[in-house]
Protein backbone atom coordinates (compact mmCIF):
# COMPACT_ATOMS: atom_id res chain seq x y z
CA UNK A 1 0.00 0.00 0.00
CA UNK A 2 1.43 3.36 -1.02
CA UNK A 3 0.39 6.33 1.12
CA UNK A 4 -1.37 9.35 -0.38
CA UNK A 5 1.26 12.08 -0.69
CA UNK A 6 4.14 9.64 -1.19
CA UNK A 7 6.73 10.47 -3.84
CA UNK A 8 7.08 7.69 -6.38
CA UNK A 9 9.06 6.90 -9.49
CA UNK A 10 7.49 5.07 -12.42
CA UNK A 11 9.59 2.06 -13.39
CA UNK A 12 11.61 2.61 -16.52
CA UNK A 13 11.45 -0.87 -17.95
CA UNK A 14 10.54 -2.56 -21.16
CA UNK A 15 7.38 -4.62 -21.13
CA UNK A 16 6.67 -6.87 -24.09
CA UNK A 17 2.96 -6.73 -24.77
CA UNK A 18 -0.05 -4.75 -23.62
CA UNK A 19 0.47 -2.43 -20.67
CA UNK A 20 -1.05 0.83 -19.52
CA UNK A 21 2.01 2.93 -18.68
CA UNK A 22 2.72 5.60 -21.31
CA UNK A 23 6.36 5.78 -22.37
CA UNK A 24 6.63 9.47 -21.54
CA UNK A 25 6.05 8.69 -17.84
CA UNK A 26 8.55 5.84 -17.50
CA UNK A 27 11.37 6.84 -15.14
CA UNK A 28 9.51 10.01 -14.07
CA UNK A 29 8.82 11.08 -10.50
CA UNK A 30 5.48 12.23 -9.14
CA UNK A 31 3.27 12.25 -6.06
CA UNK A 32 0.45 9.82 -5.29
CA UNK A 33 -2.75 11.86 -5.03
CA UNK A 34 -5.37 9.10 -4.70
CA UNK A 35 -5.86 5.37 -4.47
CA UNK A 36 -8.50 4.51 -7.05
CA UNK A 37 -9.29 0.95 -6.00
CA UNK A 38 -8.17 -2.47 -7.19
CA UNK A 39 -8.57 -3.74 -10.74
CA UNK A 40 -7.61 -6.93 -12.60
CA UNK A 41 -4.17 -6.64 -14.17
CA UNK A 42 -4.70 -5.34 -17.74
CA UNK A 43 -1.42 -6.96 -18.81
CA UNK A 44 -3.13 -10.33 -18.28
CA UNK A 45 -6.68 -9.35 -19.28
CA UNK A 46 -5.40 -8.37 -22.72
CA UNK A 47 -4.47 -12.01 -23.31
CA UNK A 48 -7.71 -13.52 -21.96
CA UNK A 49 -6.25 -14.35 -18.55
CA UNK A 50 -8.17 -13.30 -15.42
CA UNK A 51 -5.66 -10.75 -14.10
CA UNK A 52 -5.69 -12.05 -10.52
CA UNK A 53 -4.94 -10.82 -7.98
CA UNK A 54 -6.38 -7.37 -8.68
CA UNK A 55 -3.82 -4.58 -8.45
CA UNK A 56 -4.05 -1.28 -6.58
CA UNK A 57 -4.39 1.62 -9.00
CA UNK A 58 -3.00 5.01 -8.02
CA UNK A 59 -3.52 8.47 -9.37
CA UNK A 60 -0.07 10.01 -9.69
CA UNK A 61 0.46 13.73 -10.24
CA UNK A 62 3.50 14.91 -12.19
CA UNK A 63 4.82 18.45 -12.60
CA UNK A 64 4.76 19.27 -16.29
CA UNK A 65 8.12 21.03 -15.91
CA UNK A 66 9.57 17.65 -14.78
CA UNK A 67 8.20 15.83 -17.82
CA UNK A 68 9.22 18.04 -20.72
CA UNK A 69 12.40 19.96 -21.42
CA UNK A 70 11.58 23.60 -21.91
CA UNK A 71 7.91 23.18 -20.96
CA UNK A 72 6.26 26.40 -22.09
CA UNK A 73 3.21 26.49 -19.80
CA UNK A 74 2.75 27.77 -16.26
CA UNK A 75 5.08 26.56 -13.47
CA UNK A 76 2.15 25.05 -11.55
CA UNK A 77 0.88 22.96 -14.48
CA UNK A 78 0.46 19.26 -13.73
CA UNK A 79 -0.46 15.97 -15.35
CA UNK A 80 -2.37 13.18 -13.62
CA UNK A 81 -2.14 9.58 -14.76
CA UNK A 82 -3.48 6.33 -13.31
CA UNK A 83 -0.68 3.82 -12.67
CA UNK A 84 -0.84 0.30 -11.23
CA UNK A 85 1.15 -0.49 -8.09
CA UNK A 86 3.63 -2.84 -9.75
CA UNK A 87 4.97 0.03 -11.86
CA UNK A 88 5.60 2.39 -8.91
CA UNK A 89 8.63 2.64 -6.63
CA UNK A 90 8.14 4.73 -3.47
CA UNK A 91 11.01 7.20 -2.99
CA UNK A 92 12.56 8.29 0.29
CA UNK A 93 11.74 11.89 1.07
CA UNK A 94 14.75 13.93 0.23
CA UNK A 95 15.61 17.31 1.73
CA UNK B 1 -23.59 11.02 -62.71
CA UNK B 2 -20.84 12.62 -64.75
CA UNK B 3 -20.36 10.40 -67.80
CA UNK B 4 -16.86 11.73 -68.48
CA UNK B 5 -15.55 10.60 -65.06
CA UNK B 6 -13.50 7.50 -65.90
CA UNK B 7 -13.07 5.04 -63.03
CA UNK B 8 -9.41 4.17 -63.36
CA UNK B 9 -9.08 4.09 -59.57
CA UNK B 10 -10.69 1.51 -57.25
CA UNK B 11 -13.82 2.61 -55.38
CA UNK B 12 -12.81 4.86 -52.48
CA UNK B 13 -13.12 3.18 -49.08
CA UNK B 14 -14.38 5.22 -46.11
CA UNK B 15 -11.09 4.68 -44.36
CA UNK B 16 -8.56 3.01 -46.66
CA UNK B 17 -5.92 2.94 -43.90
CA UNK B 18 -7.87 0.61 -41.65
CA UNK B 19 -7.77 -3.18 -41.92
CA UNK B 20 -10.23 -3.45 -39.05
CA UNK B 21 -13.35 -3.08 -41.14
CA UNK B 22 -13.11 -6.47 -42.89
CA UNK B 23 -12.02 -8.02 -39.58
CA UNK B 24 -15.08 -6.59 -37.81
CA UNK B 25 -17.35 -7.84 -40.59
CA UNK B 26 -15.87 -11.34 -40.50
CA UNK B 27 -16.25 -11.65 -36.71
CA UNK B 28 -19.76 -10.17 -36.76
CA UNK B 29 -20.88 -12.60 -39.47
CA UNK B 30 -19.36 -15.55 -37.59
CA UNK B 31 -21.08 -14.56 -34.32
CA UNK B 32 -24.41 -14.29 -36.12
CA UNK B 33 -23.86 -17.57 -38.00
CA UNK B 34 -23.09 -19.38 -34.74
CA UNK B 35 -26.20 -17.92 -33.12
CA UNK B 36 -24.27 -16.03 -30.41
CA UNK B 37 -25.64 -12.67 -31.58
CA UNK B 38 -28.25 -11.57 -34.07
CA UNK B 39 -28.32 -8.47 -36.23
CA UNK B 40 -31.15 -6.93 -34.21
CA UNK B 41 -29.14 -7.25 -30.98
CA UNK B 42 -26.21 -5.46 -32.60
CA UNK B 43 -28.52 -2.74 -33.92
CA UNK B 44 -30.07 -2.27 -30.46
CA UNK B 45 -26.60 -1.90 -28.95
CA UNK B 46 -25.70 0.73 -31.56
CA UNK B 47 -28.97 2.55 -30.87
CA UNK B 48 -28.25 2.51 -27.14
CA UNK B 49 -24.78 3.97 -27.77
CA UNK B 50 -26.19 6.61 -30.10
CA UNK B 51 -28.70 7.53 -27.38
CA UNK B 52 -25.82 8.63 -25.14
CA UNK B 53 -24.81 12.22 -25.84
CA UNK B 54 -23.00 15.14 -24.17
CA UNK B 55 -26.47 16.36 -23.12
CA UNK B 56 -26.24 13.76 -20.32
CA UNK B 57 -23.10 15.42 -19.00
CA UNK B 58 -24.64 18.88 -19.40
CA UNK B 59 -27.62 17.88 -17.24
CA UNK B 60 -25.31 16.54 -14.52
CA UNK B 61 -23.26 19.74 -14.56
CA UNK B 62 -26.32 22.01 -14.43
CA UNK B 63 -27.66 20.08 -11.47
CA UNK B 64 -24.27 20.21 -9.72
CA UNK B 65 -24.22 24.00 -10.22
CA UNK B 66 -27.61 24.38 -8.54
CA UNK B 67 -27.57 21.64 -5.90
CA UNK B 68 -24.52 21.58 -3.56
CA UNK B 69 -25.38 18.16 -2.11
CA UNK B 70 -25.64 16.66 -5.61
CA UNK B 71 -22.31 18.26 -6.56
CA UNK B 72 -20.60 16.90 -3.43
CA UNK B 73 -21.85 13.42 -4.23
CA UNK B 74 -20.88 13.75 -7.91
CA UNK B 75 -17.30 14.64 -6.99
CA UNK B 76 -17.11 12.00 -4.26
CA UNK B 77 -18.77 9.02 -5.95
CA UNK B 78 -19.78 9.74 -9.55
CA UNK B 79 -20.01 6.06 -10.46
CA UNK B 80 -22.42 5.28 -7.61
CA UNK B 81 -24.53 8.33 -8.37
CA UNK B 82 -24.68 7.61 -12.11
CA UNK B 83 -25.70 4.00 -11.47
CA UNK B 84 -28.59 5.31 -9.35
CA UNK B 85 -29.48 7.71 -12.17
CA UNK B 86 -29.96 4.70 -14.46
CA UNK B 87 -26.69 4.66 -16.37
CA UNK B 88 -25.50 1.21 -17.37
CA UNK B 89 -22.10 1.00 -15.69
CA UNK B 90 -21.89 -2.65 -14.75
CA UNK B 91 -19.43 -3.59 -17.49
CA UNK B 92 -17.88 -0.14 -17.79
CA UNK B 93 -14.82 1.49 -16.34
CA UNK B 94 -15.35 3.74 -13.31
CA UNK B 95 -16.29 7.39 -13.91
CA UNK B 96 -14.72 10.29 -12.06
CA UNK B 97 -15.67 13.96 -12.22
CA UNK B 98 -12.93 16.58 -11.87
CA UNK B 99 -13.87 20.13 -10.94
CA UNK B 100 -12.54 23.27 -12.55
CA UNK B 101 -11.94 26.03 -10.01
CA UNK B 102 -10.54 29.54 -10.02
CA UNK B 103 -7.06 28.01 -9.71
CA UNK B 104 -7.27 24.73 -11.66
CA UNK B 105 -8.38 23.95 -15.21
CA UNK B 106 -8.73 20.26 -16.09
CA UNK B 107 -8.50 18.72 -19.54
CA UNK B 108 -8.98 15.06 -20.49
CA UNK B 109 -7.05 12.86 -22.91
CA UNK B 110 -6.18 9.22 -23.47
CA UNK B 111 -2.66 9.05 -24.89
CA UNK B 112 -2.63 5.25 -25.16
CA UNK B 113 -5.84 4.86 -27.19
CA UNK B 114 -9.12 6.76 -27.07
CA UNK B 115 -10.63 6.09 -23.63
CA UNK B 116 -13.60 8.41 -23.13
CA UNK B 117 -16.60 8.46 -20.78
CA UNK B 118 -18.74 6.82 -23.47
CA UNK B 119 -21.11 5.31 -20.91
CA UNK B 120 -22.31 8.84 -20.17
CA UNK B 121 -21.38 11.07 -23.14
CA UNK B 122 -21.53 8.56 -26.01
CA UNK B 123 -18.92 8.51 -28.74
CA UNK B 124 -15.94 10.88 -28.60
CA UNK B 125 -15.36 13.54 -31.27
CA UNK B 126 -13.01 12.50 -34.08
CA UNK B 127 -10.24 14.90 -32.96
CA UNK B 128 -10.18 13.31 -29.51
CA UNK B 129 -8.95 10.06 -31.11
CA UNK B 130 -6.34 11.68 -33.36
CA UNK B 131 -2.67 11.30 -32.57
CA UNK B 132 -2.16 15.06 -32.88
CA UNK B 133 -4.50 15.84 -29.96
CA UNK B 134 -3.29 12.90 -27.87
CA UNK B 135 0.40 13.65 -28.30
CA UNK B 136 0.18 17.42 -28.07
CA UNK B 137 -2.26 18.04 -25.22
CA UNK B 138 0.05 16.34 -22.72
CA UNK B 139 3.18 18.24 -23.72
CA UNK B 140 1.78 21.62 -24.75
CA UNK B 141 -1.71 21.78 -23.26
CA UNK B 142 -1.88 25.58 -23.32
CA UNK B 143 -1.08 25.73 -27.03
CA UNK B 144 -3.76 23.13 -27.77
CA UNK B 145 -6.31 24.91 -25.55
CA UNK B 146 -5.50 28.19 -27.31
CA UNK B 147 -6.36 26.51 -30.64
CA UNK B 148 -9.79 25.80 -29.13
CA UNK B 149 -10.00 29.50 -28.22
CA UNK B 150 -9.29 28.84 -24.55
CA UNK B 151 -6.57 31.13 -23.17
CA UNK B 152 -5.73 30.66 -19.51
CA UNK B 153 -3.65 32.97 -17.29
CA UNK B 154 -0.27 31.62 -16.13
CA UNK B 155 -1.37 31.44 -12.50
CA UNK B 156 -4.12 28.95 -13.35
CA UNK B 157 -2.83 25.39 -13.03
CA UNK B 158 -3.58 23.41 -16.17
CA UNK B 159 -4.09 19.80 -15.09
CA UNK B 160 -4.09 17.20 -17.85
CA UNK B 161 -5.72 13.85 -17.03
CA UNK B 162 -4.29 11.01 -19.06
CA UNK B 163 -6.93 8.24 -18.85
CA UNK B 164 -4.36 5.44 -18.75
CA UNK B 165 -6.30 2.76 -16.89
CA UNK B 166 -9.72 1.85 -15.48
CA UNK B 167 -11.16 5.32 -14.91
CA UNK B 168 -12.90 7.70 -17.29
CA UNK B 169 -12.96 11.41 -16.57
CA UNK B 170 -15.53 14.15 -17.09
CA UNK B 171 -14.78 17.81 -16.36
CA UNK B 172 -17.15 19.83 -14.20
CA UNK B 173 -16.68 23.29 -15.74
CA UNK B 174 -17.00 26.51 -13.76
CA UNK B 175 -20.42 28.12 -13.68
CA UNK B 176 -20.29 31.21 -15.89
CA UNK B 177 -20.95 34.61 -14.38
CA UNK B 178 -24.35 36.18 -14.94
CA UNK B 179 -26.21 32.86 -14.65
CA UNK B 180 -27.56 33.33 -11.12
CA UNK B 181 -31.19 33.52 -12.26
CA UNK B 182 -31.05 30.67 -14.77
CA UNK B 183 -32.80 27.37 -14.17
CA UNK B 184 -31.25 23.94 -14.68
CA UNK B 185 -32.47 23.55 -18.23
CA UNK B 186 -31.09 26.93 -19.32
CA UNK B 187 -27.80 26.19 -17.53
CA UNK B 188 -27.47 22.81 -19.23
CA UNK B 189 -27.64 24.54 -22.62
CA UNK B 190 -24.38 26.35 -21.73
CA UNK B 191 -22.46 23.10 -21.19
CA UNK B 192 -20.91 21.89 -24.43
CA UNK B 193 -19.12 18.64 -25.18
CA UNK B 194 -15.81 20.51 -25.23
CA UNK B 195 -16.54 21.95 -21.77
CA UNK B 196 -17.00 18.37 -20.51
CA UNK B 197 -13.63 17.38 -22.02
CA UNK B 198 -11.99 20.56 -20.78
CA UNK B 199 -10.90 22.06 -24.09
CA UNK B 200 -13.31 24.96 -23.53
CA UNK B 201 -15.14 26.66 -20.66
CA UNK B 202 -18.92 26.54 -20.42
CA UNK B 203 -20.53 29.12 -22.70
CA UNK B 204 -21.45 32.49 -21.25
CA UNK B 205 -25.16 33.36 -21.38
CA UNK B 206 -25.91 35.04 -24.70
CA UNK B 207 -22.94 33.41 -26.47
CA UNK B 208 -23.91 31.58 -29.61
Amino acid sequence: MIEIGARVRVDDRFHAGHHRVPGYLKGREGVVTACLGRFPNPEALAYFRPGDPPLALYQVRFRQADLWDGYAGGPADTLDADIYEHWLQPLEDRP
Amino acid sequence: MNETHVHAHPPAADDPSSGYEPLERAIRELLIEKGILDAAAIRRRIEAMDGLTPANGARLVARAWTDPAFKARLLEDAAGLLAEEGYELEHSPTVRIVENTEGVHNVIVCTLCSCYPRMVLGLPPAWYKKKAYRARVVREPRAVLAEFGTELPDDVEVRVHDSTADLRYIVLPRRPEGTEDMDEEALAALVTRDALIGTAPARAPGDT
